[in-house]
């Protein structure tokens, strides 16, 4: 049933990327079968009705699938609920009186915006330098000609379900963004189509989220166990295996 | 090749590697010590054997390099995903129960066994191995190993720090065998699970071994014969 | 009278984007590099497109509002994309899904477009293979189908239920490689404001920079807009909270036809309102009606029970139960085109047969599905569909509830119809030109394959094929006499008043006539979307429309006398960036109701209650309505536009009366 439910929520604000930020409380009354962005829109509509700057956050479909909604709750990214973004949290994962701290990401890789709101941008130019099979618009040949095993393309699409929103560089206590890499050298790795430039993108990938400050992987799975979409840490081994095939015939 | 360690993944290799003959060493020197169990005399011969041959002294060489390695990239891997965090920390941090305690104390459990390991070098390898290429003389003679554990066995304090050691080396290794495999690549969606239990099992056997030879020595039990 | 040329090539339907592009004009290479096309938009047509024209040499700008061009809306398609490859050997050809195309759009689309789409329909599922798009295979190793609504063939290519992410994923790393090339610039987080006219053509646009606040210029040869559809006029709706249709109405206020606005699709499977602090509603995938059963309560008795929270839906035994599809649509069921089933769910809703307490839902049930197939395969067909269904409501719809007279009864889900996408939009040729010259429109933003109603599985067909195989050909047409044009300076004064103009009305938001004691953007979007959905819904009528009009005219007062918008025009400010949209969906508004008043019959995603008959279904009429209604901007937003009119001609479908009974 749904019921009422008041929560302080204690909130990083900074006014832009320059400032120095601080958290500060809030009280808010919500319903357990209210989501917990729609609880932020609720303290927002209320800062702005006492003429206050509401809360910037990150947010869009808020169906858990564009990968734009962030934030770290309570300790987790995404909040406490498991395989799922902050837009598919509710605050029955809640109980009534609690304090909620809500966080930005934290990793050099992803410099705070404003608020809660971070800049993602590294996650781009890591795609920029490789993720991708260099196919010219119209020239391709009847997609029946590749065959595919069913199992290989199954794997490739759940490594594909990476939606980029950076849970797994703000999981890792090295700010390292191998999952996110990881599952796009893996998809393309394990298509025929995407075999071609294998070593090329695994080699271009690594160097550029080298070069953009994150952090190495030390394979303690928080990544994997804070992903909302489940990426296995396989795919990592796998990068791994690409990246060493690919260097040591250089 | 030649840029290959100045990569991420590349660090992480030779983590990886080093880690690995790590662990081959310890299951060469348990299996040597296990000697120890059974018999004294035996033991000692082992010890003679391997005592200030050539082949011991680059064997030291190499491992002591692997060692060296193994904590300079330690630190390094460290400073560097530090700053990778960022200047601001989390205020709050809550511990996923899907993530392993030791991967995310790999440094202090390292430094844990470094510690032991200090305590165990000047334990043994300075009374055997540098007594005999310095000629120092003890009452207990440079290649009676048997003799060696039986004095420091017996003195509890040692023995609580010697436990203590080997569960900080158990702890570091059930996540640092899989790890290692992970990083090389050697690894998938089927193996994942049995990789993380196999590598419990070869810490545990590591960590069981060490420590019924030192509470055997401990309970005067050890050598069983002679 | 305005006349319209929508250009349409000479020959039989099947020969003309053949003929086109055997006599259409190009650009050669090297004048490609001199030619810059600014494109407004990143979702499947914008980034196809960018990602296209880059490749070809041309030198792009690309905007998109979120931090990241993979997280435009197309990404939240589930279904799948259509294409006529006849994998399945089941006898489909490109003319059948032309056919089709044009049945479910309720023959209110242009002929020679949709033949054009399913022409390049192929070539997009090879394209995106190539890409390493990961669509669902056989054991084989060739690529599975599965079907949708309104087609008898399976030919519906699909990766999870997530189709549109992988799409989208595809033409994202297309355009990433372009960008890395340098072929295409792109600007992340910032908004379109308006188009700069030069001389009577699309010479750039204005742009904010949602993070410094800064309004800044670009200029360009051609200006694409690829923005997505308006559906958020309604406040409450499938779409994401960025979408928006300011850019559209920038164009419209330029000079480019609105076409068609009234056409709005309301997808029936979406879960209910729970309450007025909601912010956007989940659309539950149509593939639930395979084998969920829809139903109401027979007796008032037991609806009014279900209102007041003193019945549960799986107290209600078997022979109680209204399975009103399957009663009125017999050889369909369950599996009626979307609008019929919407319209469906609102007239038992509007009876009071409702089954929540806001009265506005009804059931959607697997029990019998459970007892016929088991558990385990119904939750292998929809376990993470009941998963996150659960998530949102806390009700599960797989748990045994009730066992009555030995039928055993499981949660029922509860669904309603909901906003989804829009089938109108900007008004373009059959080169994807809108009525400003060197203006273009792709994707959901222009209005023309998809006439009245939007089949399932052709968004993306649409979005993708106007990006990757339609403009990047059409475009050089217009571009082929513009390459001794010089790249123009933004610094001309074209590009100056219309910047300056932009930060006027910044202003002019910000200046907040009661304080604090005013509306927030959310409190006046909300009164919107309530008028929308209350008149110019699903059931739409001349005295509502009237209604709905004088309301918006209220709303924008309000808007312009009480708004209240915090903070100051430095740096990020999303109020302030809500409020611009904002005062553009209020002219949508209109422009829907304009459009639907004017519209004097019922076809697809437009119903006028006037219209129907007796059994209630949508009565089209031919005779007068037989054609695209184009609004043209007069100069003001409040005075109403005038009503140009694109006859359409039919030369290779014969039109008839859509009918999914038998």
């Amino acid at each position: 049933m749904e019921k009422n439910i008041t929560v302080t929520l204690r909130v990083w604000r900074q006014k832009d990327a320059k400032s120095k930020g601080g958290f500060k409380e809030y009280q808010v009354t919500s319903t357990t079968d209210t989501s917990f962005l729609e609880t932020l829109d609720i303290l927002n509509e209320d800062l702005v009705s006492k003429g206050e700057e509401p809360i910037a956050f990150d947010h869009d479909c808020r169906e858990g699938i564009c990968g734009m909604c962030s934030l770290y709750i309570n300790g987790h990214p995404h909040g406490p609920a498991t395989k799922a973004t902050t837009c598919q949290l509710y605050m029955r994962r809640f109980k009534d009186g609690e304090t909620i701290t809500v966080e930005p990401w934290r990793s050099a890789g992803f410099p705070v915006i404003k608020d809660c709101m971070v800049d993602r941008g590294a996650y781009d130019k890591i795609m920029q330098a490789g993720g991708f099979i260099s196919v010219r618009t119209g020239s391709a040949e009847d997609a029946n000609n590749i065959l595919i095993p069913k199992e290989k393309a199954d794997e490739a699409m759940d490594a594909a379900t990476c939606i980029g929103c950076g849970a797994c560089a703000a999981a890792c206590k090295n700010g390292s963004a191998m999952l996110f890499v990881s599952a796009k050298v893996s998809q393309l790795a394990l298509l025929p189509q995407g075999r071609v430039e294998a070593a090329r993108r695994a080699k271009a990938m690594v160097a550029k989220m080298d070069e953009l400050g994150f952090g190495n992987c030390t394979n303690t799975r928080a990544c994997e166990a804070e992903c909302p979409k489940g990426i296995s840490i396989a795919n990592i081994a796998r990068l791994n295996r690409e990246f060493l095939k690919a260097k040591l015939k250089d | 090749m030649s840029s290959i360690f100045q990569s991420s993944i590349g660090r992480k290799l030779i983590m990886s590697i080093t880690g690995m003959c790590l662990v081959l060493f310890l299951i060469f020197h348990l299996s040597m010590n296990f000697v120890a169990a059974f018999s004294g005399s035996a033991y000692n011969a082992v010890c003679g054997f391997l005592g200030t041959n050539w082949y011991a002294l680059a064997g030291t060489a190499v491992l002591a390099l692997g060692f060296l390695l193994h904590i300079i990239y330690a630190f390094i891997l460290t400073v560097r995903n530090r700053k990778a965090r960022g200047s601001v920390r989390y205020a709050v941090e809550a511990r996923n129960s899907k993530v392993e305690w030791s991967s995310q104390n790999m440094l202090v459990l390292g430094i844990i066994v470094l510690a032991g390991l200090g305590l165990h070098l000047a334990h043994f390898w300075y009374h055997m191995m540098w007594a005999e290429l310095a000629g120092n003389e003890y009452e207990i003679g440079a290649t009676d190993g048997t003799g060696w554990l039986q004095y420091y066995f017996s003195q509890i304090p040692v023995v609580i720090c010697y436990l203590v050691w080997f569960v900080a080396l158990w702890l570091h290794i059930t996540h640092g065998f899989w790890s290692a495999l992970q990083t090389i690549g050697a690894n998938n969606l089927v193996w994942i699970d049995r990789l993380q239990k196999i590598s419990a099992w070869v810490a545990g056997i590591i960590f069981a071994g060490f420590a019924v030879i030192v509470i055997g020595f401990a309970l005067k039990v050890f050598p069983l014969f002679d | 009278m305005t006349t319209i040329d929508s250009k349409i090539p000479e020959g039989p339907v099947a020969e003309k984007w053949t003929n086109y592009k055997a006599h259409q004009r190009l650009v050669n290479p090297a004048n490609k590099r001199k030619l810059d096309i600014i494109v407004v938009g990143t979702g499947l047509a914008g980034a196809s497109a960018a990602a296209s024209l880059g490749e070809m040499g041309f030198r792009v700008l690309n905007f998109c509002i979120q931090d990241s061009p993979r997280r435009a809306h197309s990404i939240a398609a589930q279904g799948g994309i259509n294409a006529a490859k006849n994998y399945q050997n089941d006898g489909d050809s490109v003319y059948r899904l032309f056919y089709d195309t044009v049945k479910g759009g309720d023959y209110r689309a242009r002929e020679a477009n949709v033949y054009r789409l399913a022409e390049v329909s192929n070539n997009i599922i090879d394209q995106c293979v190539a890409q390493g798009v990961p669509f669902a295979r056989e054991y084989g190793g060739t690529l599975a189908n599965r079907s949708f609504g309104g087609a008898q063939v399976s030919r519906t290519f699909y990766a999870k239920g997530q189709t549109g992410q992988q799409l989208l994923l595809g033409a994202y790393s297309a355009l990433s490689r372009q960008v890395a090339a340098g072929t295409v610039k792109l600007y992340t987080r910032y908004e379109m404001h308006d188009v700069v006219m030069v001389d009577g053509r699309a010479r750039g646009i204005i742009a904010k920079n949602l993070v410094t606040g800064k309004f800044e210029r670009f200029a360009a040869h051609a200006v694409v807009i690829a923005t997505g559809g308006y559906g958020n006029t309604y406040f409450l709706s499938t779409n994401a909270m960025a979408c928006n249709c300011s850019a559209a109405i920038a164009a419209y206020r330029k000079g480019a036809y609105f076409a068609n606005p009234s056409y709005v699709q309301i997808h029936p499977t979406c879960i209910p309102v729970h309450g007025d602090k909601q912010s956007k509603l989940t659309l539950m995938s149509e593939s639930l009606r395979n084998d969920g059963r829809i139903w109401v309560p027979k007796k008032i008795e037991d609806a009014k029970a279900l209102q007041e929270g003193k019945k549960k839906g799986s107290d209600i035994p078997e022979e109680d139960r209204d399975y009103y599809l399957e009663r009125r649509y017999p050889a369909f069921g369950n599996l009626v085109p979307r609008d019929v089933a919407s319209r469906a769910a609102k007239e038992r809703c509007d009876k009071g047969f409702g089954v929540n307490n806001t009265g506005l839902a009804v059931f959607l049930d697997f029990s019998e599905a459970i007892n016929r197939l088991g558990i385990d395969v119904v939750r292998q067909r929809y376990g993470n569909l009941f998963d996150m269904y659960e998530e949102i409501t806390d009700v599960n719809p797989g748990e045994l509830a009730k066992e009555i007279n030995g039928v055993k009864y499981y949660n029922p889900m509860m669904i309603f119809p909901a906003i989804h996408y829009t089938m109108g939009g900007i008004w373009v040729d059959y080169e994807l030109q809108t009525s400003v010259k060197g203006l273009f429109a792709i994707g959901e933003c222009n209005f023309s394959d998809h006439g009245a109603n939007r089949l399932g599985a052709s968004a993306l067909m649409q979005g993708l094929a106007d990006g990757y195989f339609v403009l990047p050909y059409t475009i050089q047409n217009y571009l082929a006499d513009q390459i001794t044009v010089p790249r123009f300076s933004t610094d001309a004064p074209e590009f100056v008043e219309a910047q300056k103009a932009c930060e006027e009305a910044q202003r002019a938001l910000l200046r907040n006539p009661k304080g604090k004691d005013g509306k927030s953007v959310d409190t006046i979007h909300k009164e919107l979307g309530h008028i929308m959905w209350e008149y110019v819904g699903m059931g739409r009528t001349e005295a509502g429309l009237k209604k709905a009009l004088e309301e918006l005219k209220r709303i924008r007062k309000e808007f312009n006398e009480e708004l209240f918008v915090p903070g100051t025009e430095e740096g990020m400010n999303n109020e302030l960036d809500k409020a611009f949209r904002l005062k553009d969906f209020i002219t949508m508004g209109e422009l829907i109701a304009n459009d639907a008043l004017h519209r004097e019959e019922s076809c697809g995603g437009h119903f006028r209650e006037e219209h129907q008959t007796e059994e209630g279904e949508a009565k089209r009429n031919d005779q007068d309505f037989f054609y695209v209604g184009c609004w043209n901007y007069k100069g003001s937003d409040d005075e109403t536009p005038e009503l140009i009119k694109e006859p359409l001609v039919y030369e290779a479908i014969k039109v008839q009366t859509r009918n999914y009974k038998n």
